[in-house]
């Protein structure tokens, strides 16, 4: 029974948040990694790039709650979502056809794009908060949770709750849907295929007759589309503020570059290994040795490994080790 | 003649914001401007001399604001007593920890082995270490909180807190560049940028070291302050003889004081960036950004010398942050923004001219008067627009708050029209 009490604990406290919260970054991550692949260069914009597509999701969300329409248990959200998405691809594109085509015609180095996207950044934060401010917004509403702790307590005779929030079971479901359409989309479709080609060898896709201005647009279609996604859900789950994206920033790249720059494998095994560090080492585990360790190895302390302040030094930890002895990523992705 | 009619147009400006607003505001201008000057030359270092790129001038900025809390401040006696020691003794036994680790890691063969021995080093080190240091951070921290609750500092004129402040953030900036430079460029990048976050974290949360978010207020200065010079009759009269009031003169005495100050150090600093730029080493390093593979071809340690010029670099923004500290006699961690400490200096660099120091600091002036001036002319620029709306309609109370944010907008449109309309900025490099 103690055994029981503790995993619940654990599932509830470490599993169930890490995983939603590495799928988020799973997107993120996937966004800068397809950047990184086909136009090679860091998108320091992505993070901003999130914010604006969840404040469009916002205001479309509050526009069908003004009209009455709403989805019972499930989020209005989900119904703005295409909606947000499809601004967050005109923003997107509009920038690329504005800003970034320029510097690709003329083929500068990658690291002034990259600073390039550091004005662009700078332009959506401020648009972002020029439209919708800079405070917190809850945009998340229906049914809060999808199993509560007490349901689970009487329904198991368990001590401990076992809670599954709605934002937390969409988020996971979310994610496998569009991780499934996107490799599908990679390895199956002709369009796919030819941005792997492109992003593989830019002169040999040339060759064979790809049309580099169009794999580039549908790339930026994609990265808004993930961006605008993993922006929603994070919003959803947490709540939405734009500076909080902006330090997402963090973490969405440690997990890109884990991974291995420019795969999209590695990006998703990337989040789910930078999340899973950050909840592991920031939670207090007590609540769970109290129930594994018996009584007399009981901790008096709140056995946390790091104060939860310092979950962007996880981040960095960790992309530090896979710099200092793998700098491919876990997964050879392209860089060194 | 372009250099001297641009610096001549910023002195314009600001002698504008003079007359027009006030001569306080205009030397407030002055006074931040010359330490943006100085942070702009420190990136202009790293970013125009040998392309690294550094998005981590927060983090050097805010460690040089630690410097000014450690050396400025007066020693808080109960805390010392209460566990100072033993703080100490935790700091240098994590280090030695660590150390015997790396230790362990070079010199013991690749294998099962070493991968265990590591490990259990790491484990039983760790526990100790916090072992030693959460108590005695409790015991620091249970000292008068409301007041003190931190070790305090070294109790020395301030002014020593500069150099040092240029000291730690060199520290740090070798730690990083250790790790990240001869990888891509990319990834100094997201070194740089997690470094800052890191060293922000610490400030806000070791309260036994900065106070965390209580802030650390009242340092000490090294200009007089103005009751002191109020109260003074000599400079009442000297005031009065201005035709100005003894409240406003003071206050403009003591900006000027800084402004001499921080000339000073600006003159210095520009002395030696221009003295290396011009250098054989100068050379050297403009030749390593032009072309990595030919200077090292040329025997050349490209890695090295790019930790040298990080170091430096990160060096002198350690020292415009425990200047900016200085100058606003309070460490507030909470006040540290990657948009405005990090990113709005790179938009000084590009805007004044990458590689040139002149345009560094010509940058570093005019892009901190656009950052004060933007927000007024903002607020203007939405009265206008709201001015045909009715009294009291949301979209125009919007309109208005909203104008606070029009900076971050307009420092990404200033950043974005340089790089395609003059990408080597208002003053090119030679």
């Amino acid at each position: 029974m103690d055994f029981l009490n503790g995993l619940v604990t654990l599932l509830n406290f470490v599993v169930i948040p890490a995983t939603a919260y590495g799928a988020q970054l799973a997107i993120g991550a996937l966004g800068v990694t397809l950047v990184y692949g086909i136009l090679r260069f860091s998108n320091f914009a992505h993070g901003d790039t999130m914010a604006f597509g969840t404040m469009a999701v916002i205001l479309v969300t509050w526009g069908l709650q003004a009209l009455g329409v709403d989805l019972g248990p499930v989020p209005t959200a989900l119904l703005a979502l295409p909606f947000g998405i499809l601004i967050t691809v005109g923003l997107v594109l509009v920038t690329d056809r504005w800003v970034y085509r320029f510097y690709r015609v003329k083929k500068v180095p990658p690291v002034l794009l990259v600073i390039v996207s550091m004005g662009v950044m700078f332009v959506y934060n401020g648009l972002t908060r020029l439209i919708i401010g800079p405070d917190d917004q809850r945009f998340d509403d229906g049914a809060r949770f999808l199993i509560s702790a007490r349901d689970f307590k009487t329904w198991s005779g368990l001590d401990e709750g076992l809670a599954l929030r709605t934002s937390q079971a969409i988020t996971i479901v979310t994610a496998v849907a569009v991780v499934a359409a996107l490799f599908w989309f990679l390895n199956r479709t002709r369009t796919g295929k030819s941005m792997r080609a492109f992003s593989d060898n830019e002169d040999l896709a040339l060759l064979s007759g790809i049309s580099p201005e169009r794999v580039v647009a549908i790339t930026w279609v994609i990265v808004a589309a993930l961006a605008c996604v993993a922006g929603t859900l994070y919003g959803l789950d947490k709540s939405f503020k734009p500076f909080t994206y902006f330090q997402l920033l963090l973490p969405i790249f440690a997990a890109a570059i884990v991974g291995g720059l420019g795969s999209p494998l590695g990006a998703i095994a990337g989040g789910f290994v930078i999340a899973y560090s950050e909840v592991i080492l920031t939670y207090a585990w007590k609540k769970v040795l109290v129930y594994w360790l018996p009584e007399s190895l009981e901790p008096e302390g709140l056995v946390q490994l790091l104060s939860t302040d310092y979950k962007f030094a996880v981040s960095f930890a960790i992309l530090v080790i896979v710099l200092l002895f793998r700098p491919t990523g876990l997964f050879r992705g392209k860089a060194l | 003649m372009r250099t001297i009619g641009l610096f001549l147009l910023v002195g314009v400006l600001i002698l504008l914001t003079g007359m027009f607003q006030s001569w306080n505001v205009a030397l407030g201008i002055v006074n931040m401007g010359l330490i943006s000057a100085i942070l702009a030359l420190g990136v202009n270092m790293q970013w125009g001399y040998a392309g690294l790129f550094n998005v981590g001038v927060m983090g050097f900025v805010a460690l040089g604001g630690l410097a000014a809390v450690l050396v400025g401040m007066p020693p808080v006696e109960g805390a010392w007593a209460a566990g100072g020691g033993r703080i100490i003794l935790a700091l240098a036994f994590g280090a030695a920890v660590l150390a015997g680790a790396i230790y362990l890691y070079k010199r013991m063969t690749p294998g099962a082995v070493r991968t265990l021995s590591l490990l259990a080093l790491l484990v039983v080190g760790f526990v100790v270490y916090r072992r030693l240091f959460d108590g005695a951070v409790e015991a620091v921290e249970a000292v008068d909180p409301a007041l003190t609750g931190y070790l305090g500092g070294l109790g020395l004129p301030i002014l020593f807190a500069w150099p040092v402040g240029a000291l730690l953030a060199a520290g740090a900036a070798w730690v990083i560049g250790k790790t990240a430079l001869g990888l891509r460029s990319d990834y100094l990048a997201i070194a740089t940028l997690g470094i800052a976050e890191i060293v922000i974290a610490v400030l806000k949360n070791e309260d036994w070291l900065s106070r965390g978010v209580k802030n650390v207020i009242g340092l000490p200065r090294p200009v007089p302050y103005e009751v002191d010079l109020q109260q003074d009759p000599g400079f009442v009269e000297q005031a009065a003889s201005f035709g100005l009031d003894p409240v406003v003169a003071s206050s403009m005495a003591v900006k000027l004081g800084y402004t001499a100050l921080f000339l000073a150090v600006l003159v210095v600093v520009m002395w030696m960036a221009q003295a290396a730029l011009a250098s054989p080493w100068g050379r050297m390093m403009r030749a390593i950004r032009d072309n990595e593979t030919a200077a090292e071809a040329m025997g050349k340690d490209v890695t090295r010398r790019h930790l040298q010029i990080f170091i430096l670099g990160s060096a002198v923004c350690g020292l415009a942050g425990a200047m900016m500290t200085t100058l606003d006699g309070q460490l507030t961690p909470s006040s540290y923004q990657p948009l405005r400490f990090t990113f709005l200096v790179w938009v000084m660099v590009i805007v004044g001219g990458s590689g040139n120091n002149f345009g560094a600091v010509l940058g570093g002036m005019l892009i901190w008067f656009l950052w004060v001036q933007v927000e007024p002319l903002g607020l203007m620029l939405m009265q206008l627009l709201s001015s045909g709306l009715p009294e009291g309609s949301a979209l125009k109370a919007h309109l208005l708050e909203s104008a606070a944010h029009m900076r971050l907008f307009t420092m990404g449109l200033v950043l974005l029209i340089v790089l395609r309309f003059a990408p080597r900025g208002l003053i090119p490099e030679r």
